[in-house]
């Protein structure tokens, strides 16, 4: 149990005596004034059953969460009625609202201002804030993250943004030494709450070079968080979230997903940005997912149901850190497990998962753990081929066919 | 020498007389031409006569003293295994550090590269706190986790200390997004080598730099050697205040305090109006790249005692004041003992301060997060913040 208990506290990075107690509140944004906003849990409740309560407790437990639990069925009648909008609308609703809510929050990247996003996540931003605060940079990745990085140095808040992902390979020195260890090396004295974003993953024969997931590169720096979001809903509170923290934080979009519709509440919300989502409870076998796969999860989830399989499904969200408690909750109700990921085989984010769930929920294992990833090669252009390297629904099926046997 | 001291000393009201032509008070200015004129580059010159006082100059032999003595002591603790790693000395340089300090205030902002301990004192900082961090003890700037190449001091606006060769050059430039954005009027002085000078991402921060009119002044310390390679074997063309093209230069002689206060309250004021602008500070240092490099195997013993010689900052600015008669020469040795005595007195108390807790391994990985609480896997035993 020690070393369960150590290995938790390592994952989290806590340096605090763990077996302490400590309530927070929470609100956290010290700066601006609170108006009102409310963090939301997976299971849509104040933890009144675990018998700790956060004080100040504002919470309001209602709608979003509700909705993230009955995805499948329509909307809860708990929910006011929202508004329907597309997953980079959502984007650009909640970079606004952060804009308008504090001065500081700034955009920079290529094309975001006068041409408003190559995909059209930050349209009308410029015009609205004007050409500073909405900065066109030069093609020139290093250097601009470089720039965010320093401005954030000052204070500022800036969301970086990389036309692609794999762009930012050019920035990796940046993304890593300075923006990942600037508060460590600094002994605290500097905070770097950068938010970095930008769409990746594999789309529609886009080629190998502009269809590279990141996740699996950025995942061991020290000092950085990464999230992914794959609805339109989790998608706005999540990039408030990561606007909002005084880390520097990875938001990880996928091209695909940019044009999903849900309705989403009307009301300001945020979502946690370390917590992961429950997107289909069930009994028989854990599916832990995020951003793109999650479609094919839930496509495959359809097809398992008919053949009499319960299967849980969760989207982690948050790729670091892992939310060990969700995950660890749903192994002790299941015993078994598939991660389906999107990232490489070699050194991904099922890697680590697996790794970290072997060391902390080893006994409360059925099965070993399966993890279906895309094939260690470079995407390929033609149609088939590309379709054959990520993985499909049909082959989410007879993974769980084959570990439920 | 010692008989004209003894002469002045003993025709006290002599020398007052003498002192009176000069100054009359500590304050008072004095002024006086600098030894090189300024080579400009798509801008006109600043004057070659520059404005100083008594006190200045005494205080520019005061810190240039206590940085020549501080590195030194780190030579010398790092030979006796007690700082480890990568140290990089700045001896010889400190004409730069001093000069630019007494052009600016303490919000303008300074970002250097991993040759930083002086620029770190030339901010305010005390060398115990330099030599504390260089042993890796809890009472250095940076907790004791950053190192030789990793000295900030936020209060004093100076943002490091950075170890990859060129990878600051973005961030000054965006310290200085930050000063137009908040519109203070202050500026970043941004300091890089000649071995940084071939980087690509310092001319592709200095083109977004020169597009929006950022408050960024440029430095390329050129001490001629980039690591172990002199700039006529790394760069096609090293004459770096040129370099940058479209963007105004000017080359300064980086071994005269004066020549570069006066260079760096020009551009100062050049960019608070036009945009970034370029400076070379011609200078030189004594010690290799770093403590692995004895530093003559790429340049003869012969060529490094010339310069110190010939160009020594301190020793400039000690003839300087002895040709003033602003101190006699046993006042300055007075000085020089004492700046010897404190760095003593630095180092037997970093030598004794602490380590570092065991838990300061998992501080400041994150800043205190959005509020969440995280639990083990039961919900029970294990609740932490995360950190």
């Amino acid at each position: 149990m020690a070393a369960v208990l150590q290995a938790a506290a390592l994952l989290m990075g806590s340096q605090t005596d763990i077996k302490r107690f400590r309530l927070r509140s929470a609100l956290r944004s010290a700066p601006v004034r609170n108006e009102g906003f409310f963090v939301v849990r997976t299971n849509g409740r104040l933890s009144t059953t675990s018998g700790v309560m956060p004080r100040r407790a504002k919470l309001i437990p209602n709608a979003v969460a509700a909705k993230a639990d009955t995805t499948t069925t329509a909307s809860s009648a708990d929910s006011k009625p929202g508004h329907e909008l597309l997953l980079f609308e959502a984007l650009r609703e909640g970079l606004e609202e952060e804009m308008e809510r504090d001065p500081r929050v700034c955009v920079i990247g290529e094309d975001v201002g006068h041409y408003g996003g190559s995909y059209k996540v930050t349209k009308g931003l410029a015009t609205k804030f004007g050409d500073l605060r909405v900065l066109d940079t030069p093609i020139a990745e290093n250097s601009f993250t470089g720039m965010g990085i320093g401005a954030s140095m000052t204070g500022l808040r800036p969301v970086i943004e990389g036309m692609n992902m794999g762009f930012l390979l050019l920035a990796f020195n940046q993304i890593s030494n300075n923006c990942g260890m600037l508060h460590y090396t600094s002994g605290g004295q500097f905070t770097i709450p950068v938010v970095i974003r930008g769409p990746g993953g594999v789309g529609r024969q886009l080629g190998a070079e502009h269809s590279q997931r990141l996740e699996s590169y950025f995942q061991s720096i020290p000092g950085l968080q990464m999230v992914a979001c794959s609805t339109p809903c989790n998608a706005k509170g999540l990039m408030k979230a990561a606007i909002r923290s005084d880390n520097p934080v990875v938001l990880f979009e996928h091209v695909l997903l940019y044009n999903l519709k849900e309705r989403i509440p009307d009301e300001d919300y945020v979502l946690c940005l370390e917590e992961a989502e429950m997107v289909r409870p069930g009994e028989h076998v854990t599916i832990l997912t995020y951003s793109r796969m999650r479609y094919h999860v839930m496509q495959a989830a359809k097809a398992l149901i008919n053949k009499g399989y319960d299967p849980e499904v969760i989207d982690i969200r948050s790729l670091k850190p892992f939310d060990l408690c969700t995950i660890g909750n749903s192994i002790k109700k299941t015993h078994r497990v598939l991660i389906v990921e999107e990232c490489m085989r070699t050194g991904g984010i099922g890697a680590s998962l697996r790794a970290a769930i072997i060391d902390n929920f080893w006994d409360y294992l059925d099965a070993p753990i399966m993890c279906l990833s895309s094939q260690d090669v470079p995407t390929p252009y033609a149609g088939t081929l590309e379709e054959w390297t990520v993985v499909q629904p049909a082959q989410i099926v007879a993974a769980v066919e084959q570990l439920c046997k | 020498m010692a008989a004209a001291s003894a002469l002045i000393k003993f025709k006290f009201p002599f020398r007052f007389l003498l002192l009176r032509r000069f100054s009359e008070s500590p304050a008072e200015p004095v002024t006086m031409e600098t030894s090189l004129p300024f080579s400009a580059h798509k801008c006109d010159p600043p004057p070659r006569s520059v404005t100083t006082s008594p006190s200045e100059l005494l205080s520019f032999f005061r810190n240039m003293t206590v940085m020549r003595r501080m590195e030194l002591a780190a030579d010398s603790l790092y030979k006796a295994k007690l700082v480890r790693g990568f140290c990089h000395l700045y001896d010889g340089q400190e004409a730069v550090a001093v000069g630019m300090e007494a052009a600016i205030t303490r919000r303008d902002a300074i970002i250097t590269a991993y040759r930083d301990h002086c620029i770190y004192v030339a901010r305010g900082g005390s060398p115990f706190e330099v030599f504390a961090e260089l042993m890796g003890r809890r009472a250095g700037c940076s907790k004791g986790k950053g190192g030789s190449m990793h000295l900030y001091k936020k209060d004093a606006s100076f943002y490091g200390g950075h170890g990859i060769v060129g990878a600051h050059a973005p961030l000054g430039c965006g310290i200085a997004l930050g000063q137009k954005y908040s519109k203070e009027g202050t500026v970043t002085f941004m300091i890089y080598g000649d071995g940084a000078a071939n980087q690509g991402q310092l001319y592709e921060s200095l083109n977004m730099a020169a597009l929006w009119d950022l408050p960024v002044v440029l430095v390329c310390e050129n001490n001629h050697y980039g690591m172990g390679t002199a700039e006529w074997r790394a760069s096609k063309n090293p004459a770096y205040y040129k370099r940058a093209d479209y963007v105004p230069g000017l080359k300064v002689d980086g071994m005269d305090v004066l020549a570069v206060k006066q260079a760096c309250k020009f551009a100062k004021e050049h960019v608070l109006q036009n945009g970034p602008i370029v400076l070379e500070m011609d200078t030189y240092r004594y010690h290799g790249h770093s403590m692995s490099d004895p530093g003559s195997t790429y340049r003869t013993r012969d060529e490094i005692t010339g310069v110190r010689q010939d160009r020594d900052p301190i020793e400039r600015v000690r003839k300087l004041i002895l040709s003033l008669e602003l101190a006699s020469p046993s006042e300055l040795k007075d000085i020089e003992k004492e700046v010897r005595k404190e760095t003593d007195e630095a180092i037997a108390k970093a030598k004794e301060s602490p380590m570092p807790d065991p838990s300061e391994l998992f501080t400041n990985v994150y800043v205190q997060s959005y509020g969440a609480e995280a639990f083990g896997p039961d919900r029970k035993e294990v609740k932490a913040d995360l950190p």
